[in-house]
């Protein structure tokens, strides 16, 4: 899944300035099950900037809605087609993806970002934290790594780790957890990938798999953009 | 084994214990300190080479590889040029290993190198487009087929370098390090340069369960010059373990109130700790020599070598 945070909220009501009627849309894809861009938060957000907005003596005529789908042109040109002439911009509540779809098909439109698109990760339901474990660097290599990707979960992105910052099983680095600002607000030691990758190899039997020497990247694989 | 192109590698051919020293360039356009070191580690006549660090614990300072010339240039000392994967992509690194060998450098130690995070520019971008196990690789290749990292013919003489790499005694379980060892011998490192070690038995297990990889192995030690210094080794620098009872020695040395009696038993304790240390590890097959690390303390360098 695409993990998504919304901005803060001032960088929104910042971005929106000089709009007087907003198209809100949510996505009920990624977003929506994780309840960041869905139909309900698009409805709450709708209603913030309408408040504020009448706070500072002005006003702006909202209507939030969601699509299935935004990161799909076809769903997004029939869902909102007959909507968005009534608007003079979208706030997109998608990840990057929702968003530069809405522009390709409604190339006339301002469209404004109503989240930062984080990474490609898993939520532990849990306690709710979120952790990356892709960065979709096109060659996969979870096979020799016991399904543990060191691209992702490897502070330095090593091949051929652990690296010397490695002890007791732990990475040299942290990893930082950041507020909507940007501003690391707590640190957690983590995991040593590779010494994870060796633990699992070797109850496997495949050290074979481990000890393998792995040459450079084709990193040309990974350039943006990519097609398929 | 490759071929021998430096006097280090010559040296460890030839049967020889070696001894290798380091040089630390800082965020300056100055060298003169460096130089002095550079020149006192020259005439104990036993320092066969020098490394010259490139952005130690990414903290950046002056490039190794202008650095490493100029100490060859000004004092005849032969260096280690340390290069790091952590700032520089593949080109950058061909680059400025071609530079390497005009400028008649003949060693180059492969790392890694520690995470940006680490260093004093935080916000950098952390390259790694190579690691270090993958830069002796790409040197493999241009010093012997004469290639870049693609493939393409290099041009003029071929970089006569021998390629060093850094292992790790203190990492546990050991047999990660060997593995990892392993797959450097394989892409045709030279010599091993390890990390500091002040546990003897530590060294002893390392040494041991990497002999049968057959790379000459020069171990990492680190007199300290103070508590102070081996407090911090003990604790900030990830995975050196430091014994108890050099800790308390140390302790205990502090507490002499008079400053140059103080100084003189931390050096007596020093040469004799290192002393016995050296001869140890000397005894293992695998032990080709020390790489010994410190920086501007010739009062201990000197008759450690001597002893040994």
């Amino acid at each position: 899944m695409i993990v998504l945070r919304q901005k803060p909220f001032a960088e929104i009501l910042k971005m929106i300035q000089g709009y007087d009627r907003i198209l809100v849309v949510g996505c009920n894809g990624c977003a929506g099950i994780y309840q960041v861009g869905g139909e309900k938060q698009a409805k709450v957000l709708g209603m913030l900037l309408e408040m504020a907005t009448r706070l500072k003596g002005g006003a702006v005529e909202v209507k939030a809605m969601t699509t299935l789908r935004q990161c799909d042109r076809q769903i997004v040109a029939t869902t909102l087609s007959p909507l968005v002439e009534d608007y003079e911009a979208i706030l997109s509540m998608a990840c990057g993806v929702g968003v530069q779809t809405l522009a390709e098909v409604f190339e006339n439109m301002m469209i404004i970002p109503a989240n930062d698109t984080q990474f490609i990760g898993m939520q532990d339901s849990e306690s709710g934290t979120f952790y990356e474990l892709c960065r979709a660097c096109g060659e996969c290599i979870l096979f020799e790594t016991a399904g543990i990707c060191p691209m992702t979960r490897c502070a330095k992105g090593l091949l051929n780790g652990p690296c010397g910052g490695c002890v007791d099983g732990k990475c040299e680095v942290p990893v930082e957890v950041r507020d909507e600002n940007g501003k690391v607000v707590q640190t957690i030691d983590q995991d040593c990938a590779w010494y994870l990758i060796y633990d699992r190899l070797k109850k496997a039997g495949r050290v074979d798999l481990f000890r393998k020497y792995r040459p450079p990247r084709n990193r040309a694989v990974s350039g943006s953009p990519r097609q398929l | 084994m490759g071929e021998a192109f430096s006097n280090l590698m010559k040296s460890i051919q030839a049967g020889q214990f070696v001894f290798t020293g380091e040089l630390e360039p800082h965020k300056s356009t100055d060298l003169s300190e460096v130089l002095a070191w550079a020149t006192t580690l020259k005439e104990t006549g036993r320092i066969v080479a020098a490394n010259v660090t490139d952005n130690p614990q990414s903290v950046c300072t002056m490039s190794s590889l202008v650095a490493s010339y100029v100490v060859q240039r000004e004092t005849g000392l032969e260096t280690v040029y340390q290069l790091r994967t952590s700032d520089r992509n593949r080109l950058a690194l061909t680059s400025d290993l071609l530079g390497a060998a005009i400028l008649g450098l003949k060693n180059v130690l492969a790392l890694t190198g520690d995470h940006i995070k680490k260093g004093d520019i935080v916000e950098a971008l952390p390259v790694f487009d190579l690691d270090g196990t993958q830069l002796v690789e790409l040197i493999h290749r241009m010093v012997y087929d004469g290639k870049d990292p693609a493939g393409n013919e290099l041009h003029g003489p071929r970089p006569q370098l021998n390629i060093g790499a850094a292992g790790n005694p203190n990492f546990e379980p050991v047999e990660i390090e060997v593995l990892k060892l392993e797959r450097k011998a394989e892409v045709g490192v030279d010599f091993i340069q390890t990390q500091v070690v002040f546990d003897v038995n530590t060294a002893l297990h390392f040494l041991e369960a990497a002999k049968h990889i057959n790379l000459p192995i020069l171990i990492g030690v680190f007199p300290p010059r103070s508590y102070g210094q081996a407090d911090y080794f003990s604790k900030y620098v990830p995975g050196v373990k430091v014994p108890p009872e050099f800790l308390e020695q140390f302790q205990r040395l502090r507490t002499i109130p008079d400053k140059t009696e103080r100084r003189q038993r931390i050096n007596e304790y020093n040469i004799e700790y290192f002393t016995d240390f050296i001869k140890e590890v000397k005894k293992q097959e695998a032990c080709k020599g020390i790489h010994i690390m410190a920086v501007g303390y010739p009062e201990v360098v000197a008759p450690i070598i001597e002893n040994v």
